[in-house]
């Protein structure tokens, strides 16, 4: 019982308190560049989530049988790069093949992911916290939905600053910047809400 | 000391590791590609507009390889582009009748139900005042959606009314797509009569809001000797097929808004 509730601790912080675009701050690049429409923006929410849990597995393992032994911590950064490029690569290569739909939709977007630091972030933050390796792909699997979540509702409000009568100068990227600067102020009031 | 090679010795082994796997995965995964599939997404535009119906100009391409699709679907590449890919597939090139989009209607020559003063698109203007603000059910409404759509720069806005030009028009249609009135319609680049009106209403109701709307008066339909164009519906409705292109019809509308060749461009010396 003690695991799910510290599991489902995890994953409400990871989507809503900690959310790794608007809280934390990692990934802004695809944030701010993917989010022109509603339907990329899933696309990259869905690529990110899928990478984000496979790198928590793959590095997690990397890290306790690798690193530990030898005391090569202060690897980490270099190494977890390593891995999450390959892992990326193998992983389009492989969807290519076996799953050609998947490998369409999800398309350009997963080289894209290879150096997202959300990923890289997801990867550290998983053994600053000491997670078990359950822990961790929960915490990458549902720090990905928190990705999605804010993409998703970023990218509906820029498809609706599209259509607005806003003033010259902050047409486009400024007025973006600013929405994403609210959004995130509204998701730091679920800092408060921590179910720890 | 002994940390540094164990640094070394871990990041050489597992790059090593990687790479091996990487270019063994690349074997055992490797997709055949036809040879001829560069070749064909090469003769095509590259625009990605989805004129073809397709979702791209590579999507094309290969539903053109599979034999799925036939060539001269691409209206933007044209025959230049059909001839490539005839020559890449080994096959006679089919012939390609170019279309291009026209806007059938003179525009801001009715008059509004009210203000509007919402999003400026045309799109949003229909669902919030009943059928667009226009007092013409079927008018351009000229907030220019289809503007914003083409890839192409072949619309423009002009007085209040959307104007394709004919040349620069690919064929696309992702404006007839858009478009929430249905006024932009495809029609082959060649024809010489065009009727800039799509209003249905009856001539007595059409004169309270257009001046140059079709009142559906039939003297066009009189003056044809070919059968070509009638009246349906309260409207002009001209069949290409038949027309012989003498511009009897043009010559006698009372409205102006039949036009003999290039009215796209000879509608603004009409007079109203």
């Amino acid at each position: 019982m003690n695991i799910f509730l510290s599991l489902f601790s995890i994953s409400l912080s990871a989507i809503l308190a900690e959310n790794f675009i608007l809280v934390k701050f990692l990934g802004i690049c695809p944030f701010m560049g993917v989010s022109k429409k509603t339907d990329t923006a899933l696309g990259m929410g869905i690529a990110v989530t899928f990478v984000m849990a496979i790198a928590s597995a793959a590095t997690w393992a990397v890290n306790e049988f690798l690193l530990l032994p030898y005391a090569l911590e202060y690897m980490q950064t270099v190494v977890f790069i390593l891995v999450i490029a390959a892992l990326v690569q193998f992983v389009e290569m492989f969807l290519q093949k076996a799953m050609p739909a998947l490998y369409q939709s999800l398309g350009i977007y997963l080289p894209l992911i290879t150096t997202n630091c959300a990923v890289l972030g997801v990867a550290l933050l998983n053994i600053q916290n000491n997670y078990s390796f359950i822990e961790s792909v929960v915490y990458g699997f549902t720090g990905g939905i928190g990705f999605t979540v804010a993409i998703l509702l970023f990218s509906s409000v820029r498809e609706r600053l599209e259509d607005c009568d806003c003033p010259k100068a902050f047409r486009g990227f400024p007025i973006a910047l600013l929405a994403a600067g609210l959004l995130a102020l509204a998701f730091m009031g679920f800092s408060g809400f921590k179910v720890v | 000391m002994e940390k540094i090679l164990y640094a070394i010795a871990v990041l050489g082994i597992l790059g090593a590791a990687f790479g091996a796997i990487l270019a063994v995965a690349s074997k055992i995964f490797a997709v055949e590609v036809d040879e001829r599939l560069p070749l064909l997404k090469d003769a095509l535009p590259g625009a990605n507009c989805g004129g073809c119906g397709f979702a791209g100009c590579q999507a094309y391409a290969q539903a053109v390889l599979d034999g799925k699709a036939a060539i001269g679907a691409c209206a933007a590449g044209g025959t230049e582009a059909a001839k490539k890919m005839s020559g890449i597939m080994g096959v006679e090139a089919a012939e390609f009748e170019r279309k291009v989009a026209m806007v059938k209607c003179r525009g801001q020559h009715h008059s509004s139900k009210g203000i509007y003063k919402g999003i400026q698109d045309c799109r949003s203007a229909m669902l919030i005042t009943a059928n667009g603000p226009s007092a013409c059910p079927t008018g351009c409404l000229g907030f220019g959606t289809c503007v914003s759509v083409c890839k192409f720069e072949a619309i423009h806005l002009e007085n209040g009314v959307a104007r394709v030009d004919p040349d620069k028009c690919t064929g696309c249609m992702q404006c007839v797509d858009v478009c929430p009135r249905k006024v932009i319609v495809p029609v082959t680049y060649d024809a010489d009569i065009i009727i800039a009106c799509s209003n249905q209403e009856r001539g007595a109701y059409t004169r309270l809001y257009c001046n140059v709307g079709c009142v559906g008066c039939h003297l066009c339909e009189r003056q044809c000797e070919q059968d070509a164009i009638h009246v349906i519906r309260n409207l002009a409705t001209i069949d290409y097929t038949k027309c012989v292109s003498c511009g009897r019809c043009a010559a006698v509308c009372p409205r102006h808004l039949i036009s003999d060749s290039n009215l796209r461009t000879d509608m603004d010396a009409a007079p109203i």
